[in-house]
């Protein structure tokens, strides 16, 4: 199988100019050089807490942001200019707020126009058939098209936002906290929704979120950053039953789960390095119970751990 | 049209537009008025006083009927400055969208530029453009329109910049639209109604400064006045002659006034913010305006609310957001409210302490005893003295909710002084003490930090030593964790919990999440519409709910463990609770629903410990 | 602080330059040929070309930019052909007059606008709050010309409790009591457009300030309401209160220029006008680049006073 989407040695450095005329430039990393690759039709999750990196990787994926080192790849073809109309044939992205993600001077259907017009360069009477099949396919009824976006509730505004990426026909779609502004009756609705049109439309999903079991859910495999880097790549099932990287494990033990007692996981430190001035060696060292001399000094590179599992550590969990 | 209607209620508005409307009829009727020629001179006829024969409003030092110069004048002056108006919000939008949208090195030029010319006293610019184009009306009117420039590039840039970095311009971006487009027809539409509102509050303005800039004879030249020339050729008569000087002048004033009146308005009704009368102050206190007779203490908890009901009143709307509560918390428990966002879970825990904003808020019924006594009817000052005291809050969003311009220490100091009197001493080795025991490392030096240095953890941290400071007995915790990441949050509950144990603290938790319901508390009552509609102990609801809303909401929510997996959804959405229907207010997303369900309304049964609103329980409850 | 203030004073100086440019390059526009504006039409062609030279107008503009540049940091602003005066004296004297008089109008402003803001948010929709609503609307809609004339007709002219204009007593005067005598109209006239519009600014902002969720927090806490108005949300208000008095400063000293030319007030707002109606350039000139280098001192140190109020402006 070929796949989807590739991704290598692709990083971000935002520099900071300081000093009194901009001399002293400072550069935050917010993501480190990071490869992976996902087959067709696979759906990749990527959990992180605020501040890994997460949105600036959805962003560099979809060509709204330049990537500062690093290639793109989607189905064998290199996307290495930061036009979004490229990219936008190939690749979508669905916002984490569905109501600021529509133009609230705009009426749905003239949202719906706008990628069928300018990448595609579609008739009107070949428009508007094809916005009929998609509004059928996700459930939403043809009168929406006329009105405005604050006339709906936040979960007909995300399936509104799921049409609108459908429209591009995209082959792959970047979903950025899709359902977190959404209340958890509705979660699941936008959730299965989204299963479902995968397999219609023979999508890639990229699933970014911070709710683990959520992530879980939906994923095939997961991708588990902190501090901009990768520290632990695995099967969906066993990433979070079998954590091999103690960040990986942290995360585990901290959601909350039924049935479990209350106690505070095993950590030193619950505060992120200063981006500004990032530690040598793994970033996870001061937080990490399990760190040594070596953590401190060396950064680790994701090695195979077992099965399909990667994990970035010099001391990895066993089972 | 909303707009003209929104506009025209209110009546100061209302009253500019038709003063407005008369001076702007009257100089339209320029032509057909039987008017004197302006210029020509009679200086045997000079100075004739108001209401004479044939000169209405007197005449000139030149014995020029004034009546015909000043409508003459008010032409002139209303049409260079809406003209003026026109040009810099034309040329000042243009600037500012194309900085606001671009940004980076773009912006940074353009705005150093615009910062340049704000460096001015504006009067400055404008004497530096007439001394060098000559004094002259359009020389005038190019500087004062020059002058406002900078105005309106600043502000729409600020508003462009608000609305570049929304989703929606990304989203136009990936639809493939290029920049000018984006420009045209995503961000225009959404500024004009900021460009129009700033055109109407600042037309007045440059009308003004036109005026004055003729009156220090810099503008029209003799012998075409504008009003500011009328009154600068009339200050040397102003002792002897004041007519001349005062007739100009009020015209002057009722155009501004009346512009600023009507820009004003139309302000008001195109800024959606100020439209619902979100601006209101809140009160102190929630307004208590009880319908219903007071119930009697049922001697129930520690803290016990009691049928209680609490609504807004937006405009003719009522929301029903709390619908007949009854909750109860012993000392050392920990009691859980759980709903979706609008089940009136944050409302209850508000409405305790007097807390919800009001206006709009309205409590109207019920009764929150704390000790047997009724916290609502209480007066303000015994009210405030157990805020913080007896029953203390946390919020969710700690960055938010602490002060930014105190540090964390002053701000844990007070918590403690408003109640006790204590030395600044003893309070600052008690806030540090406080810090210690929400287990914040280097105590000693962090209560001399602001809220911005701190990290989010840390903060919500100081928002509980905050609740602690009086050794409260009840603490109410409003999704004190939502806003936190997942590693944070497990710590901030494992320390909640070891307090609640250590100090017998009796604890509301409002929460979302069934999974920190399960790990921190004893009871659970479940919110769904403003109503109760199960509640028992937490083991009881997790493994036996008996309300179907409860039920599938929980098996909607994936738990950590399951495995890639279809989630049972549930159809519809939450109710409004403007428009609640008259039965139970989830029967219509319910498959269990009956017609018996939708008639009328369903009353909680069971017992005090165990119940549930609900016709076709999942499970009898004992 | 140290860094910040000399950081600010750093940052002036690109601001200073753009000022310098900006105004010699719109005297620049003058069309025809300047020196023959400067002299006037009767001037005789042998001064025309010898002022050329003086002045240097036979060189190309970025040299003469340049040279006046050098001239003006040395203090040499030229020489004024109406008063036949070096330009930096007659500025120097007249700018202690207009500084009195904005000084005086820019204090009333301040006290009076943010305190009746402050009580008009307290007493929203009260007596206070309507009457204060009122009185801020007619303000900021009269004229300060046209208000100063009124002024002088009723208390100077009818009632006699004050003295009609000028800035001293022409017999007998020159102590304080009486410059405050005559300071009182002209100040007044000045501020009161500025009152009404930082007081309307200041009750928006305490609106804005007291439906925060750190006023709900200090109200859980049991502070009371009169400390939560006038200490937790007067405080944070202010943040946006400041940057308004610079602001508003800026139109204090523009007004300053109607105000002198009414009440015959010998301030630098007078000359210019004087000096733009003779046509002395030179004059002009130097005085709009010395007001302005002013303000920007003037808006400095509102900056580091923000930054004083508010930690989160450091960096």
């Amino acid at each position: 199988m070929t796949s989807a989407l590739k991704v290598e040695n692709l990083a971000k450095t935002f520099e900071i100019s300081g000093g009194l005329f901009g001399r002293n430039k400072a550069g935050v990393r917010a993501v480190r050089p990071m490869s992976f690759e996902v087959p067709t039709g696979e759906t990749l999750g990527i959990v992180g807490e605020s501040g890994c990196g997460k949105s600036t990787l959805a962003r560099m994926l979809v060509g709204l942001l330049e990537p500062t080192e690093g290639t793109i790849e989607i189905e064998g073809k290199a996307l290495d200019n930061a036009d979004p109309a490229a990219f936008g044939r190939l690749i979508q992205y669905m916002f984490q707020d569905p109501v600021s993600s529509l133009n609230p001077r705009k009426t749905i259907k003239q949202i719906m126009e706008a990628p069928l017009k300018r990448l595609y360069c579609m008739g009107k009477a070949e428009r508007d058939k094809r916005i009929d099949e998609i509004f059928d396919s996700v459930n939403l009824r043809p009168e929406f098209l006329e009105r405005y976006p604050h006339e709906f509730s936040g979960g007909q505004a995300q399936r509104i936002g799921v049409a609108r990426a459908l429209a591009a026909a995209p082959r792959i779609i970047i979903l950025d906290e899709p359902v977190s502004a959404l209340d958890v009756s509705v979660q699941a609705q936008v959730l299965n929704l989204l299963r479902d049109l995968k397999s219609e439309f023979n999508l890639t999903y990229l699933f970014i979120s911070h709710d683990l079991a959520v992530v879980e859910a939906v994923s095939d495999r997961i991708v588990v950053l902190y501090f901009g880097s990768v520290v632990e790549i695995g099967k969906a099932e066993e990433v979070f039953a079998n954590p091999r990287h103690p960040y990986t494990k942290l995360l585990a033990d901290s959601a909350p789960v039924v049935g479990r007692p209350l106690t505070a996981p095993e950590q030193k430190d619950s505060e992120l390095p200063d981006p500004l001035n990032p530690p040598p060696g793994c970033a996870f060292a001061t937080r990490c119970p399990r760190a040594q001399e070596r953590c401190k000094k060396e950064e680790p590179v994701l090695e195979p751990v077992g099965g399909d599992q990667y994990a970035a550590c010099f001391y990895p969990l066993q089972d | 049209m909303t707009f003209l209607k929104l506009l025209f209620r209110n009546r100061l508005a209302a009253m500019g537009a038709v003063v407005l409307g008369l001076i702007l009829l009257l100089v339209l009727a320029i032509p057909v008025l039987p008017l004197q020629d302006p210029d020509v001179t009679n200086t045997g006829n000079r100075f004739v006083p108001p209401f004479s024969e044939g000169h209405l409003l007197g005449t000139d030092h030149l014995g020029r009927d004034l009546l015909s110069r000043l409508l003459y004048g008010t032409r002139l002056s209303l049409g260079v400055g809406i003209f003026a108006a026109l040009i810099a919000a034309t040329i000042g939008s243009a600037v500012g969208i194309i900085a606001g949208y671009f940004g980076g090195r773009t912006d940074n030029i353009i705005m150093r530029g615009i910062d340049m010319l704000m460096a001015f006293p504006y009067i400055l610019l404008a004497l530096a453009i007439v001394a060098a184009l000559g004094p002259g009306l359009l020389n005038a009117l190019i500087a004062v329109a020059a002058v406002n420039i900078p105005f309106f590039a600043r502000n729409i840039r600020g508003i462009t910049v608000g609305l570049a970095g929304r989703e929606f311009i990304d989203a136009a971006r990936l639809a493939g639209m290029g920049h000018t487009r984006i420009i045209l027809t995503e961000l225009l539409p959404n500024v004009l109604s900021t460009i129009v509102i700033a055109m109407s509050t600042t037309v007045g303005w440059m009308i003004l400064e036109t005026a004055g800039l003729s009156f220090l004879g810099l503008g029209s030249q003799p012998p075409q006045a504008d009003l500011g020339s009328m009154l600068g050729e009339a200050r040397s008569a102003l002792i002897t002659d004041p007519h001349t000087s005062i007739v100009p002048g009020v015209m002057i004033f009722l155009i501004v006034m009346s512009i600023n009146l009507l820009g004003d308005g139309v302000r008001d009704a195109l800024d959606p913010r100020l439209r619902s009368g979100a601006l209101s102050r809140p009160r102190a206190q929630t307004i208590v305006d009880r319908k219903s007779p007071v119930p009697a203490d049922d001697g129930n908890g520690l803290l016990n609310i009691q049928n209680l009901e609490t609504q807004f009143h937006v405009g003719k709307r009522i929301y029903r957001a709390v619908n007949d509560v009854s909750l109860f918390v012993n000392p050392g428990e920990c009691l859980g409210v759980i709903g979706e966002s609008g089940s009136g879970k944050s409302v209850t825990a508000l409405s305790v302490m007097g807390l919800v904003a009001s206006p709009p808020g309205v409590v109207t019924g019920g009764a929150v005893r704390y000790e047997g006594e009724d916290l609502l009817s209480a007066n303000f000052e015994s009210l405030r003295q157990k805020r913080g005291d007896k029953v203390a809050y946390i919020f969710q969003d700690p960055l938010s909710t602490l002060h930014p311009l105190y540090r964390v220490g002053d701000q844990l100091m007070e918590a403690i002084q408003v109640h006790h009197k204590v030395s600044d001493k003893d309070a600052r080795a008690k806030a540090v003490e406080l810090l210690k025991s929400v287990r914040i490392p280097n105590a000693e030096s962090r209560i001399r930090n602001y809220p911005h240095e701190m990290s989010g953890g840390m903060r919500q941290r100081v928002g509980i030593a905050m609740a602690l400071a009086n050794d409260p007995d009840v603490i109410i915790a409003d999704e004190p964790t939502t806003a936190l990441d997942v590693t944070v949050q497990a710590q901030i509950l494992a320390l909640l919990d070891d307090l609640r144990r250590e100090r017998g603290l009796a604890i509301i938790f409002i929460t979302h999440d069934f999974g920190v319901v399960a790990q921190l508390c004893d009871r659970v009552a479940v919110l769904y519409g403003g109503k109760i509609v199960e509640e028992g102990t937490t083991t009881d609801i997790l493994d036996h709910p008996a309300h179907p809303y409860t039920k599938r909401l929980m098996a909607c929510v994936p738990e950590l463990g399951g495995g890639k997996r279809e989630l049972a959804a549930i159809p519809g959405l939450p109710p409004i609770v403007s428009d609640l229907p008259p039965g139970c207010a989830f029967a219509p997303r319910c498959e269990k629903a009956t017609e018996a369900c939708k008639e009328g309304a369903i009353p909680l049964e069971g017992s005090e410990t165990r119940a549930v609103r609900c016709i076709h329980p999942e499970e009898e409850i004992a | 602080m140290g860094s910040y203030i000399l950081k600010r004073l750093v940052s002036a100086i690109p601001v200073l330059l753009g000022i310098t440019v900006i105004v010699f390059l719109i005297m620049a526009m003058i069309p025809g040929d300047p020196a023959t504006a400067i002299l006037g039409s009767y001037a005789t062609p042998e001064n025309v070309e010898k002022l050329n030279r003086d002045l240097g107008l036979d060189k190309p503009l970025v040299v003469r930019y340049f040279i006046w540049l050098g001239n003006m940091l040395t203090g040499d602003f030229g020489r004024s052909f109406s008063l036949n005066r070096p330009v930096l004296d007659e500025i120097l004297e007249r700018f202690n007059a207009t500084l009195i008089l904005a000084g005086t109008a820019f204090v009333i402003c301040s006290v009076l606008g943010i305190l009746a803001g402050v009580i008009s948010a307290a007493k929203q929709y009260g007596f206070a709050d309507k009457a204060i609503t009122f009185v801020v609307l007619i303000g900021i809609s009269v004229p300060s010309f046209f208000l100063g004339m009124m002024m002088i007709l009723l208390f100077a002219v009818n009632l006699r409790w004050l003295p009609v204009s000028g800035m001293y007593a022409i017999y007998g005067g020159g102590d304080l009591p009486d410059l405050a005598k005559h300071l009182v109209m002209p100040a007044f006239a000045l501020a009161v457009v500025a009152t009404g519009v930082i007081a309307r600014l200041s009750r928006s902002a305490m609106l804005e300030v007291l439906r925060q969720d750190f006023i709900r927090t200090a109200r859980a806490k049991g502070v009371g309401e009169r400390k939560v108005l006038y200490g937790h949300a007067l405080r944070a208000a202010m943040v946006s209160i400041i940057p308004v008095l610079g602001i508003q400063a800026g139109f204090v000293l523009s007004g300053s220029v109607f105000i002198e030319i009414v009440f015959q007030w010998p301030g630098v707002g007078r000359m210019l006008v004087d000096a733009i109606l003779k046509r002395d350039l030179l004059l002009v000139q130097g005085g709009v680049v010395f007001v302005a280098a002013c303000y920007v001192f003037f808006n400095i140190c509102v900056d580091v006073a923000q930054s004083l109020l508010d930690p989160r402006i450091k960096t």
